[in-house]
């Protein structure tokens, strides 16, 4: 059951990776990266059941923290036009 | 099942990140492809490097390539733009030429792989050299409990240090090259 789930979900990040690639904004693109992102957390937490090693959603939780420094430096970006 | 649609996802993130000429849409698209990296890893046990190549690849390597995209140009030099000059046809000849080279090495690198044996095989002789004395012999030589920390910090350890001192190098570059003017 965890194995159907974990392809429905990788399927509904192949969806959201079409955006990613024909979205003529940036920000669609980021908000399609970020998307893949937060799949990719469920699909850990799922792997680390398939797999029966609970410790695995520690690192899902890492994950989703990491998640938001790309985004960030994409919008700081976009809004002042540099980094620092 | 899933390995096969990720490995295609990788392909695909790929070629669109090559295709592209907006270099920051191809930072974005790394990003994901790290992502997805990340989770191939993880299918392949590797918590440890799935952990450094979401963190690395889609954390530090995307906000570096923005700072420095910041620095210079956001997009790829336009040779196509000339139209049929001069320029434009030893550009093609060019790109061809590169691409049969990375077919070549390809094919090589793939010749290579039938040789390896199978994923995963107690009986290779890569895991029948030194892993069955670290396997017996980690606990009571070093007190670490875990092999691979055991391996990396004791039996490598001069090792480790040289890589600490290479990131540390590295480290020091990006800070003296993208620091704020004064």
């Amino acid at each position: 059951m965890f194995d159907v789930a974990a392809i429905i979900i990788v399927l509904a990040a192949a969806l959201v990776l079409y955006r990613a690639i024909r979205g003529p904004m940036v920000c669609d693109r980021v908000l399609a990266v970020n998307v893949i992102g937060t799949k990719t957390v469920v699909l850990l937490a799922l792997i680390g059941f398939i797999y029966k090693r609970p410790y695995f959603l520690d690192i899902a939780l890492v994950y989703a923290l990491i998640n938001f420094i790309a985004t960030i430096a994409f919008l700081k970006y976009r809004e002042m036009g540099r980094l620092d | 099942m899933i390995d096969i649609i990720l490995l295609l996802f990788l392909v695909i993130c790929g070629f669109v990140a090559v295709a592209m000429n907006d270099l920051l849409s191809t930072t974005i698209i790394l990003g994901a492809y790290s992502l997805i990296m990340a989770i191939v890893w993880t299918r392949l046990n590797a918590v440890d490097v799935a952990f450094t190549e979401a963190s690395v690849g889609a954390g530090i390597t995307t906000v570096l390539i923005i700072a420095a995209l910041s620095r210079t140009q956001r997009m790829e030099a336009q040779i196509l733009a000339g139209g049929r000059s001069k320029k434009y046809e030893k550009y093609k000849v060019k790109r061809l030429l590169l691409l049969m080279v990375i077919l070549v090495t390809g094919g090589i690198l793939m010749y290579g792989t039938i040789d390896m044996p199978a994923f995963g095989n107690p009986n290779d002789p890569a895991n029948l050299h030194v892993v069955p004395r670290y396997i017996k012999k980690t606990y009571e030589e070093t007190g670490v409990v875990n092999f691979v920390t055991a391996i990396l910090a004791n039996y490598r350890g001069y090792d480790t240090l040289g890589e600490t001192s290479v990131i540390f190098t590295a480290g020091l570059s990006v800070i003296l090259l993208l620091r704020r003017k004064k």
